[in-house]
């Protein structure tokens, strides 16, 4: 039996606009329940939904950027469900003519690129948000629901993928490449902890290239949680098909902490939402030059960074992504190659110990006490060699920590590197006349006795004898003795 | 089209309206005509008429992303039969 992993991913980025997708309420993250509600997103009779312009301009603008087609003519939709989440008992969406469908997003998978099929793009606004009081805490088992309001009627957008994904890496790639886009684009806070950005999966296993039965994947909360859900669903999958089962079409919950998945609802309990085009709302019909002039206005693409750091500044493309990935991160970088310093150096340490004291810290490069500035002064002290490289990790480190620039703790610690010919050879001296059995074994071809002598020097001058110019005098020296 | 006394009550029950004699009285004329009307259009032949989602010729109403005052707390809730801390409070779900 062959088999083959199919996926395709639904979802969805809360938008952000200032105000929610058909009223005036704040969509700012957190606050009491229901501060942030008024008629309209409360569904009280006689109030009328009027859209948000820079909601319906952020749609078009992604639909741009994922290569979509744009339509003519657009409609909301109710979506009718019997759920306390939506006071209105139907949400706003998009049925059947989308804003924008028909893109793609490519992704690179290291070795191979995959272009991804976006089937649509469409807008529709969030719902509210239910905590469940009772014995469980979780849905099943609880005695009553509280409703918080203050979600419903954000602008919400949702991106379905065509069954082009492969594999659960690729899965988490497009997540990833998706996120970056959204970021560029200025459009999402793309906050997965607070749910701003939302995934779930429909994943089925071919065998010998015959379909097979798509299964449903919800809640998974982070990149990490999307590609372990993939992973434990695609074994679970095989090893029915393997034990000669059958897989039912149904939707599964991932449960993080248990690491597994288990069966939410089956297909009979699918629910019919009985969409009709929604009537408080008339139909979109974006202008073409207003669509023009987004095109036009579509910032640069993550890929498209991507490729010119690898270009214009010589980086690695690993250490590129580590930079691109990250807007932010992109952003202090390019900011720090304007004060100068070496290009490639600065990447090496931004995606190297920089990132590393911000994961330690856990503090967003935004906030970080060490600006691009201080990142470049850093460099610059390691390339003019008045520090060492081992001793600009503690300077990076403390300055990080301390919000000092490194060039003041260099100079409070006298921490610069002897970078004085005759000093250095006064040291080099000393240390030659003091281990003459060394010498004897380098002189007899002992390479490793090297290493011992630059030990010793480096131990005489407390670590502050500039490596290169140390190793230099000290062949020289020893050459003289042969 | 007329619908009785029963289904006014039953419709009013589900709404959580309470009703005075009069106000059925009305709503249940009121109602029958709104159902008569439909009756009425329900009879016209429109198979060759494509379905229509707006009836006036207007596209892309849209206001600007600005923000207004929402209705303080205790007022969102007012209308609710059981709220707790704000929040509306509905009976178990699932």
């Amino acid at each position: 039996m062959e088999f083959e992993t199919i996926i395709g991913l639904e979802i969805h980025a809360e938008l952000s606009t200032k105000s929610k997708m058909f009223c005036g309420c704040s969509t700012e993250f957190g606050g009491e329940p229901n501060t942030r509600t008024c008629p309209v997103c409360l569904g009280h009779p006689g109030t009328l939904p009027v859209a948000n312009r820079k909601a319906i301009e952020y749609t078009i603008l992604l639909g741009l950027a994922l290569n979509c087609e744009i339509a003519r003519r657009s409609l909301f939709h109710r979506k009718n469900y019997f759920y306390p989440d939506m006071p209105k008992n139907y949400q706003i969406s998009q049925y059947d003519i989308p804003l924008s469908k028909n893109g793609f997003l490519e992704i690179d998978m290291g070795d191979y690129k995959r272009k991804v099929g976006i089937t649509r793009v469409h807008l529709e606004e969030d719902t509210g948000k239910s905590i469940h009081v009772g014995e469980s805490g979780r849905i099943h088992g609880a005695g009553r629901s509280l409703e918080d309001f203050n979600r419903a009627g954000i602008p919400l957008v949702e991106i379905v993928t065509e069954p082009d994904l492969r594999t659960p890496e690729e899965a988490r790639n497009f997540m990833i490449e998706l996120r970056a886009m959204l970021e560029y684009l200025g459009i999402s806070d793309c906050k997965m902890e607070e749910g701003s950005l939302r995934c779930d999966a429909n994943i089925s296993i071919a065998v010998d290239g015959v379909q097979g039965t798509k299964v449903e994947i919800k809640n998974m909360n982070s990149f990490r949680a999307l590609q372990r859900a993939l992973s434990f669903e695609e074994k679970r999958q095989k090893e029915i098909i393997i034990g000669g089962g059958k897989i039912p079409q149904e939707t599964r919950h991932w449960d993080e902490a248990a690491g597994v998945t288990h069966t939410l609802r089956m297909k009979e309990e699918a629910f019919d939402y009985r969409y009709f085009p929604e009537p408080d709302l008339v139909p979109l019909e974006p202008d073409p030059q207003i669509v023009e002039e987004l095109q036009k206005s579509l910032p640069e693409t993550p890929g498209q960074r991507l490729d010119r750091f690898i270009r214009k500044y010589g980086l690695p493309k690993d250490t590129a992504r580590v930079l691109v990935y990250d807007k932010k991160l992109g952003d202090f970088y390019e900011e720090a190659v304007a004060k100068g310093g070496n290009p490639v150096a600065i990447a090496k340490w931004l995606a190297g110990d920089f990132v590393g004291l911000l994961n330690e810290f856990s503090i967003k490069v935004e906030n970080s006490p060490i600006g691009p500035h201080g990142i470049s002064e850093l460099i610059l002290l390691v390339e003019r060699g008045v520090i060492s490289g081992r001793m600009a990790k503690d300077v990076l480190k403390e300055a990080f920590q301390s919000g000092e620039s490194p060039a003041q703790i260099v100079s409070r610690k006298g921490l610069s590197q002897i970078a004085d010919s005759e000093e250095i050879a006064l040291i080099v001296e000393r240390v030659v006349d003091d281990n003459p059995q060394a010498v004897r074994d380098f002189l007899e071809g002992k390479e490793q006795a090297l290493k011992f002598l630059m030990g010793q020097v480096m131990k005489l001058s407390r670590g502050k004898a500039n490596p290169t110019m140390a190793s230099e005098k000290l062949r020289e020296l020893l050459e003289k003795r042969q | 089209m007329v619908i009785s006394m029963e289904d006014v009550e039953h419709v009013a029950k589900l709404a959580r309206l309470y009703l005075t004699k009069e106000e059925k009285k009305m709503f249940k004329r009121q109602l029958s005509d709104v159902l008569e009307h439909a009756r009425i259009i329900s009879g016209i032949d429109t198979s060759d008429v494509e379905p229509t989602s707006h009836a006036i010729p207007l596209a892309n109403v849209a206001r600007e992303d600005e923000v207004r005052p929402s209705l303080p707390v205790e007022e969102a809730v007012r209308n609710a039969p059981w709220s707790e801390g704000g929040a509306f409070m509905v009976p178990k779900i699932i």
